[in-house]
């Protein structure tokens, strides 16, 4: 169960990796997510957003930065070994509907996510923009893809090392302006999320963000997931992980999300080795 | 002061020598003085996560077992939820016959050496006990539950269980939703039928609340093991990472997949808040989260265990249940200065067991009785400073019996403490109402059942345990468990 069927490097630090799990390929939408663990007594469970999902060859894709301990771990396994917990999937899919006009915006990792509402959007009848942010060049992914489905694709980078030297608040700025979109999607660092939500907030755009908050279970039971939306307490395991970008309370979210922050410096600088990824560079 | 073991050993045996061979009469008999329950040393304990109460020693049991009266009324057995023969599986301990003993209590209960750790025995059997009413003192009563606790462990040990026979197939197929102490007994009883039992966990590992919520310094996690391990034998397969509702419905299970009933025991998963101001600050943790990290990821195995502690140095627990006894002690064993324990009423309305309210007392958990929470303050990196609390007096008795307590005005003052762990209980976890058609809840979630049948407003589809109860106990969710299995075995007769 749980077999890795491909492994796939698309940036120095991020991996695509096709999983064989035909229940969960099966109940799957875009925007869902899994949880997963390594076996064993002492792993963590992490959740990873799905990237794409085959029902009939009954295949999960996950596209991961390794980051932290475990999505190192995970990026050391190869084609044939197993995922040994892998529970999904989780949270609610993503509300794709006829809006019109589409903004897509997607940082970093986030673009893979991103990518099956892109689709989904197409599908429903959209006229879908994707703009496409990263550090720098290396980190970039999926541009292909995303060029062969949307209806244009604005790249930027931090660094100007490729594309438009910006960041995504930028071009998004310029589209609520000029295009007047009806819906714009983000998913991406919960900064760049901060900051473009409330670059379409003046605009009255609704605006669709998709949160990854410190999770345990991921079925509502811990409650370490929450944020407040519009001053309401919400998990984002249950109740999310996409919510209205003009309702989430950023501030709370972001500390919340550096409760163990001290402890995971410390963990993410051990768990670089055997990856041969220079320091400073993830 | 904290007597070892090998003192409260050498002293029963020397009083078992003395009454062992005397005609006991019931007066005699009331004379044997209450065995205490040996434990690790409280200095010892708070550094380890290892079990508390080590249990009696042979000569502690058989001396136990004889302060019992066999009363002809049998007053305990009305005090049982599932009515096990308390007379009869004491008088085999008190012969030293600990398998047959065990095996009366199995007659009723499938997992005694859990509930002998965690009934809330004092306000059940024995609350009614006769020998309590003697001395008049609850405290003195028979130690029903230490006893069930030894047999059951030696039963174990000795391995003369015997695992329940199951019969031929039958040809019918039931899921089970969860794998918590109702789960387990419906599963056990519906597979006892020769019916193929598929039981889905949505957590890595079996064993509900359980392996989640309770410590491994209360109930060992290799105990609840074996009872998983009791079911595998019986032929009961067990998948973890499926969550019904999501993985799949309950109605791909009955439509697609072939399951001729289902029983949900999926739990109080839904962790209450106060709705209090600061309650999502940096270091407010809901009990299940606070618990989880520590029994099921095993982040107290600091250097081991990848998921992270939280560093605190006073920690306050809101709540008065077991629960807040639990996460507080496991504050205490995760290195905290001080723990305290809010509660807005007194010691007496507490619903934790007593055994927990003196263990954490004796390892030094303070309590703060009469203060309700009104808001939780952070620091600018929003990280937890302190607690406002607001003093209370006990007014009316409300709809549960208990006085409920009272604001006074003015009386609120500032307390330091850096972390809060919230322990005010659960809702039911509303995942499988969302996504299935046909099941009716009540105001509070819960699943509504026929009381006589446990079957839900959907046809085939039953639910006990805390999904039914609200947040209950290990030995009502059992009992419900059994029930369910009984109506669904004659259900499936009729399929």
């Amino acid at each position: 169960m749980n077999t890795i069927l491909s492994k796939q490097r698309l940036s120095q630090e991020v991996f695509r990796m096709v999983i064989q799990a035909p229940e969960i390929a099966e109940a799957r939408k875009p925007g869902q997510f899994i949880i997963l663990q390594l076996g064993g007594d002492f792993n963590e469970r992490i959740p990873l957003t799905i990237a794409d999902a085959d029902p009939v060859a009954g295949t999960i894709t996950l596209i991961f930065q390794a980051v932290g301990e475990t999505t190192h771990h995970l990026a050391l396994l190869e084609e044939g070994d197993s995922i040994e917990n892998l529970l999904g999937p989780l949270g609610k899919p993503t509300d794709i509907e006829k809006f019109g006009k589409v903004v897509c915006v997607g940082g970093g990792i986030g673009v893979a996510p991103l990518f099956p509402i892109v689709q989904g959007m197409k599908q429903m009848g959209n006229e879908v923009k994707v703009i496409m942010g990263a550090r720098n060049e290396s980190l970039l992914i999926m541009e292909e893809e995303m060029r062969a489905t949307a209806d244009e694709v604005i790249v930027v980078t931090d660094d100007g090392s490729y594309g438009r030297k910006a960041l995504v608040t930028e071009p998004l700025k310029e589209l609520c302006e000029t295009w007047k979109p009806d819906c714009v999607v983000i998913i991406g660092p919960p900064i760049m999320m901060k900051f473009a939500a409330l670059t379409t907030k003046p605009y009255g755009i609704h605006t669709i963000v998709s949160l990854n908050t410190i999770m345990i279970d991921g079925t509502g039971m811990c409650g370490g997931c929450r944020v407040s939306i519009g001053g309401k307490t919400k998990f984002v395991c249950v109740d999310g992980p996409e919510f209205d970008g003009h309702q989430v309370d950023w501030d709370n979210m972001l500390l919340r999300l550096g409760t163990y922050k001290p402890k995971e410096q410390e963990a993410h600088h051990r768990c670089h080795i055997g990856l041969d990824i220079k320091e400073g560079e993830a | 002061m904290h007597v070892s073991c090998e003192e409260l050993d050498a002293q029963a045996k020397g009083l078992l020598k003395e009454f062992e061979n005397v005609t006991l009469t019931p007066k005699l008999r009331s004379q044997i003085p209450m065995q205490e329950m040996p434990t690790q040393d409280p200095h010892v304990r708070v550094t380890n996560m290892q079990e508390v109460a080590l249990g009696y020693s042979d000569s502690q049991v058989r001396l136990e077992a004889l302060r019992c009266l066999q009363c002809k009324n049998q007053p305990c057995i009305a005090g049982c939820p599932v009515a096990i023969d308390i007379p009869g599986f004491i008088a085999a301990a008190a012969e030293g016959d600990y398998a047959k003993s065990v095996e009366i209590i199995k007659e009723s209960s499938l997992l005694p050496s859990i509930c002998g750790r965690v009934c809330p025995q004092e306000s059940q059997c024995q609350k009614f006990c006769t020998v309590g009413k003697m001395h008049k003192d609850v405290d003195k009563s028979v130690s029903i539950g230490r006893i069930e606790r030894f047999v059951a462990d030696y039963a174990r040990e000795h391995h003369c269980e015997t695992v329940p026979s199951v019969a031929p197939d039958s040809g019918k197929k039931v899921a089970v939703v969860g794998s918590g102490p109702a789960s387990i007994s419906a599963a056990a009883d519906l597979r006892r039928e020769g019916h193929t039992v598929v039981m889905f966990e949505a957590l890595h590992k079996a064993g509900g609340v359980l392996v989640y919520g309770i410590p491994e310094f209360r109930l060992p996690k290799k105990i609840v093991e074996h009872e998983l391990d009791n079911l595998r034998a019986m032929g009961v397969e067990i998948r973890r990472n499926y969550l019904v509702g999501k993985t799949r419905k309950i109605s791909d299970l009955m439509e697609k997949d072939g399951f001729d009933a289902v029983f949900v025991g999926s739990g109080a998963g839904l962790p209450k808040f106060l709705g209090i101001d600061g309650e999502n600050y940096v270091g407010v943790f809901s009990a299940n989260e606070y618990l989880t990290r520590s029994n099921l990821m095993k982040a107290y195995a600091v250097g081991e265990s990848l998921t992270p502690l939280f560093d605190s140095r006073k920690v306050a627990v809101f709540g008065g249940g077991n629960v807040a006894m639990d996460a507080a002690r496991t504050a205490k064993r995760l290195g905290a200065d001080e723990v305290t324990i809010v509660y807005r009423r007194t010691e007496d309305e507490m619903p934790a067991r007593k055994e927990e309210v003196g263990h954490a007392k004796e390892e030094g958990v303070q309590f703060l009785y009469l203060h309700a929470p009104l808001k939780i303050t952070a620091n600018e990196q929003g990280r937890v400073n302190g607690v406002e609390l607001i003093r209370c007096e006990l007014g009316e008795s409300d709809a549960s019996g208990r006085r409920s307590p009272v604001e006074i005005p003015g009386s609120e003052k500032l307390f330091d403490f850096d972390t809060v762990i919230v322990a005010i209980g659960n809702d039911s976890n509303p995942l499988i109402k969302a996504t299935t058609d046909g099941i009716e809840v009540n105001r509070r979630g819960n699943f509504i059942v026929n009381e006589e049948t446990c079957e839900t407003t959907l046809a085939g589809v039953y639910a006990g345990g805390d999904i039914v109860l609200g947040a209950a106990t290990v030995i009502l969710a059992m009992g419900q468990g059994r029930k369910a299995a009984k109506a669904m075995n004659e259900y499936l007769l009729t399929k």
